[in-house]
C-alpha cells in the first residue's frame, strides 16, 4: 500500500476524473438526443437563454436590412405595385374558375361518398435566420407555442413545400427544409400518376429514390404532395425532374430534382395547420378496438382458470 | 503571468468578470449570421482554449461544458456535440498549459492547432456517426485562421492586465 501525502492546495476533484465526469454527461445527452428525443424539454429551458443572444446577434444585420429597404426608391416600389396588380388580374381568372371548381368538385365528392378534400389553412411565419448547423438544413421561423404551432405542421411557401417544422420553442420554431437529409416527403407524379418518396441530399436537391431503371419519368416532370403520409395535404408541388442517371448495372435508376419552393431563400413562409387523423374504415376501427381489448379479455380467462383450479 | 514564461513583462491577474465577459462576447460572435460563411472560427472553441491555456484554474471543464450546452441550443445541433468538444479542448488547454506558455507566441500558435482542430474533428465524428451529410472541406478552415489569430487574440485579451498597479500622478506612465 503506497500512501500519498495530504495535498497542501486544495484544487478540487483530479482533472482526469472531472474530465471523464463531462465527457460521460455529454455523450449520454448525445445518445439520448440522437435515439430517444427526450429532451426537448431541457432544449426549451435552455433556449430562454439562447435566443436573447441569438436575438441580440441578428439586430445588426436586421438594421442593415431595414436602412436598405428604407431607401428603395419610390418609382421601384411603384413600378413592383403596378406589376402586382397586373398579376392579379390575370390570376383572377383562374382564380374564379378554381373557386367554382373546388365547389363543383365538393358536391361531386359528396355525391360519390368520397371523402370531402380538406381545405388549407394556417398562419404566416417570417424567416429570422437559417440554423448555424453545417450538417443539417434549418431554419427558425418567428412563430412558436405562444402561436399554438406544433412539431410536424408542413411549411409551404408561395411555389410548394418548403419543409416541416420539427422543433417547437416558446416564441420560435425550427422547420427542416426538404432538402435536408433526413426529410421525406411522399410524392406523386403528376404526368403519370406514379406515387413515390423524395429525399433531400443535403446539398439543394432532391433524389426520388427505389424507382426501378426503367421507371416512366423524364426530366422536367412535376412532382406534387400525394398525401398519403397523413401529414402533407395532397397536391402542393415538392419538386422538379432535373437529371435522371440509368444505369443498368443498378436495379433503381437515380433520379435526382430540384425544390420548387424557395427553399434555401430568405422570405416569409406559410405553416398550415395539423392535418386531422383520416379515421379508419368501421371494420378495421373494430378490429383495432378489439386488439385492444384483448390483453384484458385473456386476464379475465386467466383469472377463471385460476379461480376453476382453486 | 506574462504572455510566456520567457517574456520578461509582468502582468496584473486577471479580473473573473473579464472571462465571463469575453466568453459570452464570443458566443455572441458565433451568432452572428456571418458564422455561415465559409472558414469563420469557432470563437468559443478559441476562448475556451485561450481561457483554460492562461488560467486552467479559473476556466475549466464545467463551464466549457456549460458554454458548449448554450451552443448545441442556439445551434440546433445534437445536444452535447459541443459540450463534449469544448470539455476536451478544456481539458487539452489545461493539462498543456504549462508547456505552451513557455515558448513564444508563434509557436504557442502551433501548439494550440491541435486542440482547435480536436474541436471540429470531435463534432465531425459525432455528427457523422449520427448519419448527418458531411459539411465539405471548409469546415476544417475555421480552426487554421484561428490559429493565425492567436498572437492577436492574446495581445488584446492581456491588454487590461497590462496597466501599472499603482497610478502614481507623477509618474509619466
Amino acid at each position: 500500500m503506497d500512501h500519498q501525502p495530504p495535498p497542501f492546495f486544495k484544487r478540487g476533484p483530479a482533472p482526469v476524473a472531472l474530465l471523464s465526469f463531462y465527457v460521460a454527461l455529454s455523450v449520454a445527452l448525445l445518445v439520448v438526443d440522437a435515439r430517444l428525443q427526450t429532451l426537448e424539454v431541457l432544449r426549451q429551458a435552455l433556449s430562454m437563454f439562447t435566443h436573447p443572444v441569438q436575438h441580440l446577434a441578428h439586430l445588426p444585420a436586421q438594421f442593415l436590412d431595414n436602412a436598405g429597404n428604407y431607401f428603395v426608391s419610390v418609382a421601384r416600389l411603384q413600378d413592383e405595385n403596378a406589376q402586382l396588380k397586373r398579376a392579379r388580374l390575370e390570376n383572377v381568372t383562374t382564380l374564379l374558375r378554381t373557386q367554382q371548381l373546388e365547389a363543383e368538385n365538393e358536391r361531386l365528392r359528396k355525391l360519390l361518398g368520397v371523402k370531402e378534400r380538406q381545405q388549407a389553412s394556417g398562419q404566416l411565419a417570417q424567416i429570422l435566420y437559417s440554423a448555424r448547423d453545417p450538417y443539417s438544413r434549418r431554419i427558425v421561423v418567428d412563430k412558436g407555442q405562444q402561436d399554438k404551432v406544433v412539431a410536424g405542421q408542413p411549411v409551404i411557401d408561395d411555389a410548394g413545400i418548403v419543409g416541416q417544422v420539427t422543433r417547437v420553442f416558446p416564441f420560435v420554431a425550427e422547420i427542416t427544409l426538404i432538402t435536408d437529409k433526413e426529410q421525406a416527403v411522399p410524392v406523386q407524379i403528376v404526368r403519370t400518376g406514379l406515387r413515390s418518396v423524395v429525399f433531400g441530399l443535403g446539398n439543394g436537391q432532391l433524389e426520388l429514390r427505389f424507382l426501378p431503371a426503367n421507371a416512366d419519368v423524364q426530366n422536367g416532370d412535376l412532382l406534387v404532395t400525394s398525401g398519403l403520409d397523413g401529414i402533407f395535404l395532397p397536391g402542393f408541388p415538392v419538386a422538379k425532374v432535373v437529371h435522371i442517371e440509368r444505369d443498368t448495372s443498378y436495379s433503381f435508376a437515380r433520379i435526382f430534382c430540384m425544390p420548387l419552393a424557395g427553399v434555401e431563400n430568405f422570405s416569409e413562409v406559410m405553416i398550415l395547420d395539423p392535418r386531422p387523423a383520416i379515421a379508419l374504415p368501421e371494420q378495421l376501427a373494430k378490429e383495432a378496438a378489439g386488439r385492444e381489448a384483448k390483453p384484458a379479455v385473456r386476464s379475465g380467462l386467466a383469472k377463471k382458470k385460476r379461480l376453476k383450479r382453486d | 503571468m506574462q504572455t510566456s514564461y520567457s517574456s520578461s513583462r509582468i502582468l496584473l491577474p486577471v479580473r473573473p468578470w473579464f472571462i465571463g465577459f469575453s466568453l459570452l462576447l464570443a458566443l455572441l460572435l458565433n451568432l452572428l449570421p456571418t458564422s455561415v460563411w465559409p472558414g469563420v472560427p469557432d470563437w468559443l472553441a478559441l476562448l475556451v482554449v485561450f481561457w483554460s491555456v492562461r488560467e486552467p484554474r479559473r476556466v475549466g471543464m464545467g463551464l466549457a461544458f456549460l458554454f458548449g450546452l448554450a451552443m448545441d441550443v442556439a445551434d440546433a445541433s445534437l445536444l452535447g456535440q459541443h459540450a463534449l468538444a469544448y470539455v476536451l479542448a478544456a481539458y487539452g488547454g489545461s493539462s498543456l498549459s504549462r508547456r505552451i506558455l513557455w515558448f513564444p507566441l508563434g509557436q504557442q500558435a502551433l501548439q494550440v492547432f491541435p486542440l482547435l482542430l480536436l474541436v471540429q474533428v470531435v463534432q465531425f465524428s459525432v455528427r457523422m456517426l449520427v448519419g448527418a451529410d458531411s459539411p465539405g472541406i471548409s469546415y476544417f478552415i475555421g480552426p487554421c485562421l484561428a490559429t493565425l489569430l492567436w498572437p492577436l487574440l492574446t495581445f488584446v485579451l492581456l491588454l487590461p492586465q497590462h496597466q501599472p498597479v499603482d497610478r502614481d500622478a507623477n509618474r509619466p506612465l
